[in-house]
């Protein structure tokens, strides 16, 4: 039973890692972010790089990954997305264009391959990452033997989320981007810069996507379309939570993340997928909000 | 002057006809010749460009060597006409249409999945036009437009499931694939081998094709008592499926993976750690060590530009169909799709993977099925081979023997279905 529900554990764990930054960017920023996943595929890619040209494993690749992210983050939000504030489908039209720019630029290996340059680690073909001995095989937590790789990315969320939940909760930038959360408008009345606040805000859930990426790099497979499904996953965390709720995404992350390891482990990986899509619709016909909402003013 | 609507209809028709009938008058007297054109469609772009393209690249290698050495039909040049199946059946089917009615193309050279596949059937069916298909493919199909030079069940598994079952001493099976039909075909030719060989299957289980959340069912393989997993899994769900297996502590000598679709293409993918003493079985592998394989793979990387490039079955059968479909035009003496197929009939060629040669009556291609077992470097050491080729049978689950062929000359002798 324990390695049943270490496996939703674990199920849950990488779908809060990726929606995490999501449910920031569209919870504080109310932008629908679609190249959340060519983030979290920059990442993976920035592990595949770094083991190349740098000789650095996954753990210290989370570091860079995050910078590189956080920094085309912070680039995509100065140049397309603070453009389209308070337009929720255009920003979903532009970010998705954004997604297909960065998807084809990895491809294409920047546009170096148009003059028969090959960059290694890039280009449309399938990359693996290697990952250290000590994260191979298992470890016995309570009896059961489960994966090591699977517990780090455990902790990894903890971590994260403890981070996340510090920054928001504890810091003034905290209070100020949950200000903007509520209502922007009062919140630049009261002297919050808000496209500077935004501008971070948005690096930052970028950067989160970055984390996501690498350790989606050790168990998946590394190609240009790798963030296209995890972004539907991470929007159903965040939909199904509660938007700008992180109690909410931790909880239907949990949730989800567990009806889906446990159904999977009953009966088939098919219907488990199809149960976690019923129970989201349920929550959604339920609580039109999400789990965790609050009012905004 | 008023336009009335009949005059405006008349004109506009006059027009649209005109227009319409344009390119095919181009085409037309552009055709040289000296040329035989020819259909290459694969993906050039998504999810599956990562091997169609490959698939594509032996194909266009192929035509060139055939170029160099003099063309077909006594010196006419093949000139091929290059479409993107863009990984989705929809556009396959228009890409094949526009090859078909407006290139006018005599032969069609495509086709990764079953799903591709399926999609373009009609359009050379209606149309009476050859597709040439060089995928293993899981069979129960009989058309009299495609020739295919893939494996079929029986290349695949006949040898596969009784070698398991003798030399790794295997006794239970637990069969795992993802969720479409090549998959699930596959499953039943196994389940039909495994009972005659007086061994167990003790799961068929489905995972979504492109799925790779792994941990349900590996953790479920893992508490079943197999003592064997048959892999159909397809795509990149391979990789992540052979990664979950070794992270969750599964090793290859105790509890074999043995697969029909992990090639060499997805071991480079994994890393090739991970796959080190499992079993693939297929008529190519790239380690098949005949100079005739060494100069092809020598001949891919040059050509492809990639000292590391790997080749594996489909992307072999894409090269040698080539040269079959080439020997069949000079035997008919014309480029028309009919006179081709009836010159197809019974070609037969030394092609990289040994002898092969197009069965007649079924269009399908005697292949030598072989056994791989994976090393370090990321290459198959085979392990067990056939001594010649062997007839294939698409319609193997249903009963089909050499004796007694379901798809004849004549079409489907749905009777014995």
């Amino acid at each position: 039973m324990i390695d049943v529900i270490f496996i939703g554990l674990s199920l849950s764990s990488i779908l809060l890692l990726i929606a995490i930054g999501l449910s920031i960017t569209y919870g504080a920023m109310g932008v629908i972010n679609m190249a959340h996943g060519e983030m979290v595929m920059v990442g993976a890619y920035s592990t595949v790089l770094c083991g190349i040209y740098l000789g650095l494993g996954v753990i210290f690749a989370i570091p860079v990954a995050f910078i590189v992210t956080a920094c085309l983050g912070w680039l995509m939000e100065r140049v397309v997305v603070r453009r389209l504030y308070g337009r929720l489908l255009d920003t979903l039209l532009a970010t998705w264009g954004v997604a297909i720019l960065i998807q084809q630029a990895v491809r294409l290996e920047l546009g170096l391959s148009f003059f028969g340059i090959h960059i290694k680690g890039l280009g449309p073909g399938l990359q693996n990452v290697p990952i250290p001995d000590y994260l191979r095989g298992t470890i016995s937590v309570f009896g059961a033997d489960v994966s090591a790789y699977r517990t780090f990315i455990i902790f990894v969320t903890i971590v994260v989320t403890a981070v996340t939940w510090f920054l928001m909760y504890r810091t003034p930038i905290g209070t100020q981007v949950r200000a903007i959360m509520r209502n922007p408008q009062m919140a630049a009345a009261c002297g919050i810069n808000v496209s500077r606040v935004n501008a971070l805000t948005f690096a930052y859930g970028s950067g989160l996507a970055g984390i996501a990426g690498v350790m989606m790099s050790g168990f998946k497979t590394v190609f240009p379309a790798m963030g296209t499904p995890m972004v539907v996953d991470g929007f159903l965390v965040v939909v199904a939570g509660g938007v700008g709720s992180l109690m909410g995404s931790i909880a239907s992350a949990g949730l989800l993340g567990q009806i889906n390891g446990v159904t999977a482990s009953l009966t088939n990986d098919i219907l488990a997928r199809a149960l976690v899509f019923g129970v989201v619709i349920l929550i959604l016909i339920l609580k039109p909000q999400g789990l965790f909402s609050f009012k905004g003013r | 002057m008023a336009i009335t609507r009949r005059k405006f209809i008349v004109t506009t028709s006059g027009v649209a006809a005109g227009a319409m009938a344009a390119p095919y008058f181009f085409t037309k007297s552009a055709k040289a010749a000296d040329e035989v054109e020819v259909g290459i469609l694969f993906s050039l772009t998504g999810g599956l460009s990562i091997i169609e393209k490959s698939l594509a690249d032996a194909t266009l290698m192929a035509i060139d060597e055939i170029n160099a050495a003099g063309g077909v039909l006594g010196g006419k040049m093949i000139k091929p006409i290059v479409e993107d199946g863009a990984s989705d059946p929809k556009t396959y089917n228009e890409k094949a249409s526009k090859l078909v009615i407006q290139d006018r193309v005599p032969t069609v050279f495509g086709s990764y999945t079953s799903a591709s596949r399926k999609a373009v059937l009609p359009v050379f069916e209606k149309r009476k036009n050859l597709y040439i298909y060089p995928t293993y493919y899981e069979g129960f199909e009989c058309s009299k437009n495609v020739v295919y030079t893939g494996a079929v069940p029986n290349q695949q598994l006949s040898n596969y499931i009784p070698w398991i079952i003798k030399n790794l001493n295997k006794k239970k099976f637990f069969i795992v694939g993802s969720n479409y039909i090549y998959p699930r075909e596959m499953a039943k030719v196994c389940k039909i081998l495994i009972e005659q060989a007086g061994a167990e299957w003790i799961a068929d289980e489905y995972l979504e094709l492109g799925h790779s959340e792994w941990a349900a069912m590996v953790n479920k393989i893992k508490k079943s008592g197999c003592d064997v997993v048959l892999s159909n899994v397809v795509g990149d769900s391979v990789v992540a499926f052979y990664r979950e297996f070794g992270n969750q502590g599964l090793t290859h000598d105790k509890l074999p993976i043995c697969a029909t679709v992990t090639s060499e293409i997805e071991i480079a993918a994994m890393g090739a750690e991970f796959a080190v003493g499992s079993f693939t079985s297929f008529p190519y592998f790239q380690a098949i060590d005949t100079d005739i394989n060494k100069a092809f793979v020598e001949r891919y990387r040059k050509y492809v530009n990639d000292s590391t490039a790997v080749t594996h079955h489909a992307l072999e059968s894409s090269y040698f169909e080539v040269f079959l479909w080439a020997q069949g035009l000079n035997k008919a003496g014309e480029a028309t799709p009919a006179a081709i197929r009836e010159g197809m009939k019974g070609q037969e060629m030394d092609a990289p993977n040994g002898h092969v040669k197009i069965e007649a009556e079924n269009l399908h291609t005697y292949l030598t099925p072989r056994i791989a077992e994976w090393l370090p470097d990321g290459q198959g050491k085979i392990v067990d081979e056939y001594p010649a080729p062997i007839i294939p049978l698409p319609y193997v689950a249903y009963g089909e023997t050499a004796d007694s062929l379901f798809c004849k000359e004549g079409g489907l002798d749905t009777s014995k279905l």
